[in-house]
């Protein structure tokens, strides 16, 4: 956001007010409505019911969530339990009823509408009673005196003469105009005071923000666990398939060289030749392996220096920038490296792609990777595309990825990655 | 002809030794690590060195830090950087200066020893020595519209060799033809990447290096 002056949010405070005062009504009204469906549960409609009613009253309250904190320049986090894919209806329902964040948004949408009369819109109320105030006194007030009617506003008795008394009409202005400055002078704090008491009813509670945290470390470690075990298997596989086996090859090789040193030495001579290119295989072969987990250009010198590398081995145009003035931890900087490595071997695969670009820089203590390509874009998370393993991968380090591809392209994969750097050694 | 030697695993250190001392080189040093290194190559000054590329005590690539300083300081020092996986990065940092007497060889080339000792006399004398992984890496990505992709297969073979730093009558003799249809084919490569044919074999394989690393 950017950053606004003590005048600008005095002056749009009464705007952004009375944005909450046109929300009352829906919410009141929906309010009602979804307290009908629970109690509908026993005839079996609330059951089918809530849980679409559901879909609209966080609706509803991702709206608050928004406006207050786009009023308060507080963000305000969703404190839903995650949504189940495939889940039967009745189950819906019970998760829904036990999670506690339903019975917030019912009370805020029940009692919101009546508690906002005196905060958020009351910066609103107060601008405009002043300038109905003004009116009064223009024109409306006779009109309301010569029509019979007998009112008041604030204190001042409007009724018959009240068009030929400029005494009261000339009061009118005043408190009218008291009313407009008190409306954009208190604005900022009754809005202030308005976002608090949404934050305590729409936000997580510190319990609901500690289950979600739960949950999500549950995922991500059983996620990092999983993949870590599926690849000590590869490698293990890797390993008892190939150098294991050329140096049990290469062992009985020798061990009949030395049998035929004596009676045979031109057979002995070509099984030695060939034993010597069973070990340069063996070789090889490690050597990609030891790539495959932990590539020697990382540990050597680091994220970018890798990325580099890896971009001068690939197929395609690749250009990276990077502004990294330390190293993230080794944990951090392997996934960011794979992650890329992944991003670059699926644009090479799926993008049509002729050119990519890659930008590492790190600031407010996150790691943020970009790779973008200028190929036919459409892809999406679950396309078969890998990005969705790159995904559970960085959520081990509470990493995000956002995907941003529209058909036609260009396709723009960032990365972010919590942590911190320490000091470059080179 | 005096050479440096780091590497340190002492396993192969010593196989080191024996087998260049065994093809006529004298071993001046022979050190473990990177500060070492450094200090033998400023002080005994030697025709050649040969370099592991990962030495201690940081254990990551020590030994090329090294040696590119030391080039820093003497132009042209004849480096043979030995590791046991090659990165193209890295044989780009050792080619950047463009001053030669640069080699750069997986651990396993050494198993072949007439042809290692062969590449270490080759940068010794100022010549280049890549691994045929490098360069085969290097055609590997070629994408799909550059210059090296209008290279016929046996042009590849051709400039592949050349890179590793061959004469045409080597190439020659590798591929069994003529220096005559050797000389055709770099002509033809040459003309293909837009480069000005040079006799000089060191320059020629810069000039394709420099190119493909463009």
């Amino acid at each position: 956001m950017e950053p606004t002056t003590r005048l600008q949010e005095h002056l749009r405070a009464p705007a952004r007010s009375l944005c909450f005062l046109l929300l009352a009504l829906p919410a009141a009204l929906l309010g009602a409505v979804y307290l009908t469906s629970l109690t509908a549960v026993g005839i079996g409609l609330g059951i089918v019911l809530t849980p679409a009613l559901t879909v609209v009253l966080r609706g509803l309250a991702d709206v608050y969530r928004r406006q207050i904190a786009a009023a308060t320049g507080e963000r305000i986090d969703r404190p839903y339990l995650p949504d189940v894919p495939g889940e039967p209806v009745h189950k819906r329902f019970v998760r829904i009823v036990s999670d506690p964040a339903t019975w917030r948004d019912l009370l805020w949408m029940s009692v919101e509408p009546y508690a906002v009369l005196v905060t958020g819109a009351l910066p609103a109320l107060l601008v405009l009673y002043g300038v109905w105030g003004w009116i009064i006194a223009a024109f409306a007030g006779r009109a309301i005196g010569e029509a019979g009617g007998n009112d008041y506003y604030l204190f001042v008795h409007v009724e018959g003469s009240y068009g030929d008394d400029p005494a009261r009409r000339l009061t009118t202005v005043a408190v009218g105009a008291v009313l407009v400055a008190l409306g954009f002078a208190f604005g900022p704090k009754l809005l202030g005071a308005y976002g608090r008491w949404g934050r305590a009813l729409l936000g997580p509670t510190e319990a609901s923000r500690l289950k979600l945290r739960v949950r999500h470390l549950t995922e991500t470690r059983s996620d990092a666990v999983d993949a870590s075990a599926a690849e000590l298997r590869r490698i293990e596989r890797d390993l008892h398939d190939g150098a294991q086996a050329r140096l049990v090859a290469m062992g009985m090789s020798l061990g009949a060289i030395e049998h035929l040193l004596d009676k045979d030495p031109e057979k002995a001579r070509l099984l030695l030749a060939r034993t010597r290119e069973s070990s340069a295989k063996a070789l090889s072969e490690l050597r990609d392996l030891v790539r495959g987990i932990h590539p020697p250009v990382l540990a050597d010198r680091g994220l970018a220096d890798a990325v580099r590398a890896l971009a001068l081995d690939h197929p395609l145009d690749v250009e990276v920038t990077a502004d990294l003035p330390g190293r993230p931890d080794a944990p951090v900087e392997s996934a960011g490296y794979f992650a890329v490595a992944e991003m670059l071997t699926n644009a090479a695969k799926h993008s049509g792609a002729d050119r990519v670009w890659i930008d590492l820089r790190h600031a407010d203590g996150t790691l943020r990777i970009s790779v973008t390509d200028d190929g036919r874009g459409g892809a999406t998370l679950d396309g078969g595309t890998g990005l969705r393993g790159v995904e559970r991968r960085i959520g081990t380090f509470d990493g995000v990825l956002a995907l941003n591809s529209p058909p036609g392209g260009p396709t723009t994969v960032t990365l972010e990655l919590p942590c911190d750097l320490t000091a470059a050694t080179i | 002809m005096r050479v440096v030697l780091a590497e340190d695993l002492a396993l192969l250190r010593e196989g080191l030794v024996s087998l260049l001392e065994s093809h006529g080189f004298e071993i001046v040093a022979a050190v473990d690590n990177g500060p070492s290194l450094l200090k033998a190559l400023n002080e005994r000054e030697p025709d050649v060195a040969v370099v592991d590329v990962r030495l201690p005590p940081s254990f990551t690539d020590e030994g090329l830090q090294a040696a590119l300083e030391a080039r820093r300081r003497v132009p042209g020092l004849p480096v043979l950087v030995l590791s046991q996986y090659v990165e193209q990065l890295y044989a780009r940092e050792l080619l950047a200066d463009g001053a030669g007497g640069v080699g750069y060889l997986l651990k396993d080339r050494v198993f072949d020893a007439a042809q290692f000792v062969d590449a270490v006399r080759r940068v010794a004398a100022g010549g280049t020595a890549m691994d045929p992984e490098v360069i085969a890496r290097l055609v590997a990505r070629g994408g799909r519209d550059t210059p090296v992709s209008r290279l016929t297969p046996r042009e590849l073979e051709v400039l592949e060799l050349m890179a590793q730093g061959r004469s045409n009558a080597a190439i020659a003799q590798q591929l069994v033809v003529t220096e005559r249809a050797v000389t055709k084919h770099t002509a033809n490569i040459f003309g293909k990447l837009g480069l000005a044919v040079s006799d000089d074999d060191n320059r020629r394989v810069l000039a394709v290096l420099a190119y493909l690393n463009r």
